[in-house]
């Protein structure tokens, strides 16, 4: 399955990117854990987001458009940067996430969100296949 | 505890473990020289580690710490061993001397960690296994899929797999095969096994070769992973990163080969904004790789290269069909076969006309291996069908669909083979 991962902003990160021994012993860390990613076949894709302060916001309300710019408040709601892996299941995703480096100087939070995938769609399984993958494995598992 | 909160804990571990169990056996192989061995060593780690870690939290390093347990534990199966010979007494205090705690351990598992897992792959990859049995141990030793899940992935049955990974594992045992990474020369030749294992997989994810179902991403998604596995530790191998290219690419399209209704879907019919873009660019840039380390002309680059030509074209007007004819024309040499043949008489009669593909396929129609091959006929209706020759083109539709192995496919070559009779 695939997930993203959402690396949460804190008021820190909104805050820009001081240079501190600090980030870049964090930094380090984080190039090692994603060699492991890359390594283990996991990261399919990541990176970093700019503090909201360079962003935007596009407000819908029926035929309005509002266009809001950053920063914004709240930073614990904002993301600061993204992964996204291949991963058996969700416990498989919490395990490489424990393993993951402090991404921020102070509490910080990874969110991991699953995609949907073809299975979620289940108008494309007619109940005819539906039987005879059921009939298949019945099989399969009577031998 | 709670019984709920115990389960978590496992799964969390079994999760843990799961990560880990590849490389722990692959340094338990490599060191026991004993696959069956080496599995039962992890299982044995886990179990440790089911009892230790909810007491103690999971360790910070949880490869080195399972390693380490299973050190312990091969070390002292070694002394026990009445059988042991001199050799594993050799071992054995080696061993004992290079244990000087985990911090030795971790430095020697952070050195070796790819190359060990490697090693693992090589081995269950070798030319001494059967080619059937090659994937299925792969699958069970690196992907750690259960038996169970790999027979089901084959349209198989447990007795069957199982029985194969055995003569695999016997196969390994019997021909004395290392656990090593070969080099210079060797490493060429077994290269190339390693990578038709993983498309193999890809393949019977990609195109189900028999029962109901189209595709099976699942089996797709562990052969990219294995591919993705080996781009990261041969990263300069270009054959490697053109396999990888052409997987991720075609999985690109898992989700428009077939309709709502289970149907197949021809890649010029497939609603393209379904295709995955992250793939197609990771596809995309691995291909771009491979060609800058010199690897154009490689039988994987080169069908990578074919991909991208459709990846590329936003809608399926757009397909540069005179270059995919030429690219072809270079897969063709490089790795002839009546297969290539077929596909580039097709190139050649989007390009230059059904004709064009007349005239090629009939340099093929009498090749062996491709006697009971549905897509050769289904190739001759479609030209036919364009060259307006309707009932010559519905004669070979309906042999396609009686060669055809799946299910969907033979439904959508019978469709074409009524369009021919009522042309709308």
């Amino acid at each position: 399955m695939r997930v993203m991962v959402f690396v949460k902003a804190t008021e820190d990160s909104e805050k820009g990117l001081p240079p501190t021994t600090e980030m870049t012993e964090m930094f380090e860390a984080m190039g090692k854990f994603n060699e492991e990613l890359v390594n283990a076949g996991v990261m399919v894709d990541g990176d970093g987001l700019k503090p909201s302060s360079f962003g935007k916001r596009i407000a819908f309300d029926g035929a309005s458009r509002t266009v809001i710019d950053g920063p914004f408040a709240e930073a614990r709601e904002l993301v600061a940067g993204y992964w996204v892996w291949e991963v058996k299941d969700m416990d498989e995703a919490v395990a490489w996430a424990k393993r993951c480096p402090n991404p921020m100087p102070g509490p910080s939070e990874l969110e991991i969100r699953p995609f949907y995938e073809m299975e979620d769609f289940g108008d494309a399984m007619t109940p005819e296949i539906a039987a005879h993958e059921q009939m298949l494995r019945d099989k399969l598992a009577g031998e | 505890m709670a019984k709920a909160a115990t389960d978590d804990i496992h799964r969390a571990i079994e999760a843990v473990f799961r990560i880990e169990r590849a490389r722990l056996i692959a340094g338990l192989a490599r060191m026991t020289r004993d696959v069956d061995r080496a599995e039962e060593l992890a299982q044995e780690a886990l179990l440790t580690a089911l009892t230790d870690w909810p007491r103690t939290g999971v360790p910070d390093n949880p490869g080195a710490w399972l390693m380490a347990a299973t050190k312990r534990r091969a070390i002292d199966g070694f002394r026990r061993s009445a059988m042991a010979s001199r050799k594993h007494g050799e071992l054995a205090r080696e061993m004992d001397e290079a244990d000087d705690g985990v911090a030795a351990i971790e430095a020697g598992l952070d050195d070796e960690l790819g190359d060990e897992l490697l090693g693992l792959i090589f081995a269950a990859c070798h030319p001494v296994i059967a080619p059937e049995a090659r994937a299925a141990l792969t699958l069970r030793l690196v992907g750690g899929l259960t038996v169970e899940e790999i027979a089901r992935a084959f349209l198989s049955n447990e007795p069957a797999i199982a029985a194969r990974i055995t003569r695999a594992k016997k196969a390994i045992a019997k021909a004395g095969v290392a656990f090593e990474v070969p080099r210079g020369a060797e490493l060429a030749a077994r290269r190339a096994p390693v990578l038709e294992v993983v498309y193999l997989i890809f393949n019977e994810g990609y195109a189900a070769t028999a029962g109901p179902s189209l595709v099976r991403p699942p089996l797709c998604a562990e052969a990219q992973r294995l591919g993705r596995i080996l781009a990261a530790l041969m990263p300069d191998e270009p054959e490697v990163l053109g396999l990888l290219a052409l997987m991720e690419i075609q999985a690109s399209r898992l989700a428009a080969r077939a309709g709502p209704d289970g149907r197949f879907v021809p890649l010029t019919a497939q609603d393209r904004a379904r295709w995955d873009r992250l793939l197609i660019r990771r596809g995309l840039k691995a291909l771009e790789r491979a060609e800058a380390l010199g690897g154009a002309d490689g039988p994987y680059a080169l069908q990578a290269a074919l991909a991208a030509c459709h990846a590329r074209a936003r809608r399926a007007a757009d397909t540069d069909w005179a270059a995919i004819a030429g690219l072809y024309d270079r897969l063709g040499r490089v790795m002839p076969s009546p297969v290539v043949e077929l596909n580039r008489a097709v190139a050649h009669s989007m390009a230059y006309g059904p004709d064009a593909g007349l005239a090629l396929l009939d340099a093929i129609a009498d090749e062996a291996l491709l006697r009971r091959y549905a897509p050769l006929p289904a190739a001759r209706g479609d030209f036919l069908f364009r060259a307006g020759r309707l009932g010559e083109a519905k004669g070979a539709f309906e042999a396609a669909a009686a060669l055809a192995g799946n299910e969907r496919e033979r439904e959508w070559l019978l469709e074409r083979a009524a369009a021919c009779a009522a042309p709308a």
